[in-house]
């Protein structure tokens, strides 16, 4: 840190000159850690799912992923329970910050409420969720005892499979919203209350204030909320596997079911490096469609 | 700033405005209930008696309240020593994390330097890989160095799993923290190091609590990693995952609510962080 | 911000503390000659449930009072990871290892466990069946494991059921077309679907598949994969599928069903049915598998105790093998955690009802008539689990999906052969024995 108390007195100049001591130096323990501990053991594993059991190069271990039972369902699977659940989750979460960005009374306690499902892992948020959805479940007891259905509907069942599906966009937007909201929330923090006045000023209604104001300057945070909720989105699968078993098959549970019960670890790392592959795919979108200039957010 | 807005408010106290603060509510308590409901249902499940899991129609009060099926669970071998460690580790990860992961976000939010993308790409990819498969090459690696059954072993794969988090949200943070206030502050005589403890840290403050909240979430959830390096001394997940899993439904009830409690009390503790407590706002 | 930062410091000190202070995990050596009291594991793929190894800690293994013996269940897949991470070095924490005979066979390399021959010498008086000692063989001239507890599968039946039993079939005595024609009725005169078999993701449904329904149709598994026998076979578990509770899809464990009330005939695993009978006495009964064309076939699941090479207290490793096997302790397992003893004596006379009502059902499914024996897969290696998947795979495609049967198991015949050609694993019994790999006919 003494490096920066000497650059100080050519601070303008030094800023547009690339100064690469300082952020090189700052980035340097991340970068050390996250190669040693995750990047070079990515690539090992990536270099797994083109070899043969023998260790020989070859395509075996994709040819024996696309051609398995459940690929294709599991690829299907994986993107709609994407494309549904992230929007519901973004919604959702932007309602709530702005809900307790408005600090009413009492936000303080709206605000832990609404962040309790960040504590629930994905097998608690599975067995929660399992309690409501069974045949002789909450849900269930509940819509009898109100009398809206004489018989128990089997949500879970396999002659229902769009139900399935409902109930793990219902449980997993449930849980994994409260990350998305508490980005929100920190992003909203920084936009200066002029925006918001002058806006009301204006007699902007709360729907156009919101998508004419709000959104383009919460831009950074909706990207970062994007991209890490995605990120989950392709590796998760404890939720479904609680509520849905093998009926509604995904790529994470694939990766994990042909590592660990079925001892393949090639099949096992492929299924892996396309998680990878598409994850990639679908953030460099993000990364285009919510690009952050430097001094865009107008200061 | 802020002085016009008290009397335009004051002038406006409309009838719009009620049925605004009205609406208000009602959204926020109809979130609240979405958000609270499930969790006191399993609440409800982890203090009923045993019989009562199996039945139809559930009861949906605390009529059958019993402890039997938590205690057992609590003072089952192992369970408290490996809450101790759980809570150990997730807090070393938080620090550790931040220590490491905040500076980098900072430097990506300020500066252009040479490898900037090829950072980024780098942190997001970490994330975008299966841990469970990454676990097992790593934990042969830990044995090989020796950290077989130790604690530091899972802080550290811990570390790497939330530093990509740390870094994202807290670079998205920094980059809307007016770098024009640092520069003032630094043509007025402090140091650049000054300028980020006094002006962007406490701005930034919501964003690291975020990241501080989901690193002890995740660090505290997280079963592959935890399970593979250690054999006596484990976290709780480790401890007790598996067996929740294929326990009947009356023991994952209690399980799955016993280890929730430290998250919540975490998540309490930290609420007020995730609110700039100076800064812009009132 | 300053009482942050002071949280965090103190935060920080305690953790250090902690760590550094915490226990540690080298142990201390010991002597040479008399056996050593040094502590050790017992890692095991059984016992997980919260009730199961809380009972083996305070009822089974309390009594040892050698070495201080620390039990820690584990899945699969972990369980194979630990063991070959442990004894790439010399000495680890597992002392003992419990498994069923294919947790065993999953390890390509048998020799990281120690040679238990002249321990089988020793308690070759014990009672144990030469047949299982051979099986702890695992095809190989060494003892891999002493055999240490055995299951096997069973029906649970709720009393309610017994009503709708078809004329003239008794529920002790039944073929599986006539399980059908029960679950029919049931559902006819309740409108319920009260049959169930357990077929969730972590169920035991390819046991049921490989050692039940294949051999009672064909008199085979692998040779008579995709014979005419087996599409019958298919078809009546397709007829029974129809009066199935679909919660079987998300069931692992039978006993769940039979108490919620959801499945009146429950088929599963002797220790995954136990709690049935343990919780509600008066509403079940437990009865034999049904039996098919060609018999009654099941399988008996063997379970055994090794010694892997990185013990850290060999000589207590084998003194608690020793201790296990011994007709007390064989008997306090059975009263813990319904797995049956190994050994060819009598059940002890004071054994609790529940496990008395299980000890009976198993008695008359193995002394039936046409009762045989069917073995769990032998010389598969890891690729155990890309087996159980055909059968798997298969259940799915023409039970759940329905798909042509024929078609489906030409294909899935056609992967099983490759998996039997990358193991060169020979037939095993319920198929009759083969030079090389067993064959598809």
């Amino acid at each position: 840190m003494a490096v920066g108390a000497r650059r100080a007195a050519s601070f303008p100049a030094a800023i547009v000159r690339s100064e690469a001591a300082l952020p090189l130096g700052l980035l340097a323990p991340t970068v050390i850690f996250l190669t040693l501990l995750i990047l070079i053991p990515i690539a090992q594993a990536v270099l797994l799912s083109f070899q043969a059991a023998d260790g020989s190069l070859g395509l075996n271990a994709y040819r024996k992923m696309f051609s398995d039972l459940a690929f294709v369902e599991s690829f299907r699977n994986t993107i709609l329970l994407l494309i549904a659940i992230v929007p519901i989750q973004m919604v959702l979460a932007l309602a709530m910050a702005l809900l307790i960005h408005s600090r009413f009374p009492g936000h303080g306690i709206f605000l832990y409420f609404f962040a309790i499902p960040l504590a629930i892992s994905d097998l608690a948020a599975g067995i929660v969720w399992l309690s409501i959805f069974t045949d002789q479940g909450y849900l269930n007891t509940i819509l009898t005892g109100l009398g809206i259905i004489k018989e128990p509907i089997a949500f879970l069942s396999v002659e229902n499979l769009q139900w399935v599906f409902a109930a793990v966009v219902v449980a997993e937007s449930w849980r994994a919203t409260a990350l998305v909201l508490v980005i929100l929330l920190a992003g909203l923090q920084l936009i200066p209350r002029e925006y918001f006045e002058a806006a009301e000023l204006f007699g902007a209604n709360r729907v156009k204030r919101t998508l004419l104001v709000v959104l383009p300057m919460l831009k950074p945070s909706l990207q970062s909320a994007l991209i890490i909720r995605t990120i989950f989105a392709f590796n998760a699968f404890a939720v479904v596997l609680a509520l849905a078993g093998k009926q509604l098959p995904v790529l994470g549970y694939e990766a994990y079911d042909w590592y660990y019960n079925l001892r393949d670890s090639n099949v096992a790392a492929a299924f892996a490096t396309l998680i990878l592959v598409m994850t990639i795919l679908t953030t460099v979108v993000y990364l285009r469609v919510f690009r952050v200039r430097e001094g865009e957010l107008g200061k | 700033m802020t002085a016009a807005a008290p009397a335009l408010r004051r002038r406006s106290l409309s009838r719009r405005v009620i049925v605004d603060r009205v609406l208000l509510y009602a959204v926020a308590v109809l979130l609240a209930l979405w958000t609270l409901v499930p969790i006191y249902l399993i609440a409800l499940a982890a203090f009923s008696e045993r019989a009562a899991i199996y039945e139809f129609p559930k009861p949906l009060l605390p009529t059958r309240f019993s402890t039997d099926t938590m205690s057992f669970f609590v003072n089952s071998t192992g369970v408290l020593p490996s809450v101790r460690n759980s809570i150990i580790v997730a807090l070393s990860t938080i620090m550790l994390g931040l220590l490491i992961g905040a500076p980098a976000g900072y430097a990506l939010a300020r500066f252009r330097f040479p490898g900037r993308d090829g950072f980024q790409v780098g942190v997001l990819i970490s994330k975008m890989f299966p841990i469970a498969i990454l676990s097992i090459p790593l934990a042969v690696t830990f044995i090989e160095l020796g950290l077989y059954d130790n604690l530091i072993a899972v802080i550290l794969v811990h570390t790497a799993m939330v530093l990509p988090f740390i870094v994202i949200v807290t670079s998205g943070v920094f980059l809307a923290v007016s770098r024009e206030l640092e520069e003032a502050a630094q043509t007025l005589g402090t140091s650049r190091f000054g300028a980020f403890t006094r002006i962007a840290l406490p701005l930034a403050l919501p964003g690291l609590a975020a990241a501080a909240i989901f690193s002890f979430v995740t660090s505290w959830n997280e079963v592959f990693a935890a399970t593979i390096l250690t054999v006596r001394n484990t976290t709780l997940p480790a401890q007790v995952l598996a067996s929740l899993n294929i326990s009947p439904l009356y023991f994952r009830f209690a399980g799955g609510f016993f280890m929730i409690i430290p998250s919540l009390f975490f998540i309490f503790f930290m609420r007020k962080y995730l609110f700039n407590l100076w800064g812009p706002g009132r | 911000m300053k009482q942050l930062r002071t949280s965090f410091a103190l935060a920080l000190a305690i953790s250090v503390l902690a760590v550094a202070c915490g226990p540690s995990s080298t142990p201390t050596p010991s002597g040479s000659g008399a056996i050593s009291s040094e502590p050790f594991v017992m890692l095991s793929t059984q016992f997980n449930t919260v009730t199961e190894s809380e009972a083996v800690r305070k009822q089974v293994l309390a009594g040892f009072t050698i070495a201080n013996v620390d039990y820690l269940g584990s899945a699969a897949g972990p369980f194979t990871d630990r063991i070959l991470a442990e004894t790439k070095t010399s000495k680890g924490q597992v002392g003992v290892i419990g498994g069923v005979h294919g947790d065993f066979a999953s390890f390509s390399d048998l020799t990281i466990f120690e040679d238990l021959t002249p321990l089988a010498q020793k308690l070759k008086d014990r009672g144990i069946a030469q047949e299982f000692m051979d099986l702890g063989k695992l095809g190989t001239s060494r003892q891999v494991y002493i055999p240490w507890m055995q299951a096997t599968y069973i029906m649970g039946v709720n009393k309610q059921a017994l009503q709708y039993l078809p004329s003239g079939v008794k529920e002790g005595d039944i073929t599986y077309k006539q399980l059908k024609d029960w679950c029919k009725n049931i559902f006819d005169k309740t409108g319920q679907k009260r049959c169930g078999l357990p077929a969730g993701p972590m169920s035991l449904l390819h046991r049921l598949i490989q050692g039940y329904m294949y051999p009672a149709y064909t008199g085979g598994l692998v040779t008579t994969y995709k014979s005419a026998d087996a599409v019958t076979m298919w078809q009546d578990l397709k007829d029974i599928w129809q009066y199935t509770n679909p919660v079987s899809l998300n069931t692992d464990f039978m006993q769940e069903a039979l108490l919620s009330g959801q499945v009146w005939i429950g088929f599963d695993h002797v220790a995954r049915l136990v709690d049935a009978f343990k919780q509600k006495p008066s509403d079940f009964v437990a009865v034999p598998a049904p039996k098919g064309p060609k018999g009654l076939y099941y399988m008996s699941v063997l379970a055994g105790l090794a010694i892997p090479k990185s013990s850290p207290n060999k000589a207590g490793a084998e003194a608690f093998i020793d201790y296990m096997t011994t007709p007390d302790v064989q008997g306090k397992t059975l009263n813990a955690v319904a797995f049956f003893p190994v050994l060819d004596k009598p059940l002890p006379s004071d054994l609790a009802a529940y496990l008395k009502v299980e000890a009976d059902a198993v008695q008359a499914q193995s002394k039936a008539p046409d009762a045989k024996v069917a073995l769990l897969p032998i010389g598969l290696g890891a690729k155990g689990g890309e087996f159980n998947k055909v059968q798997l795979d298969t259940f799915q495609r023409i039970v759940v999906k329905g798909e042509d049967i024929q078609k489906v198991l030409n294909e899935q015949a056609a992967i099983l052969q490759t998996v039997m050609n990358d193991t060169k694993a020979p037939c095993w019994r319920p198929d009759p024995p083969s030079t090389g790999p067993c064959q598809v006919k």
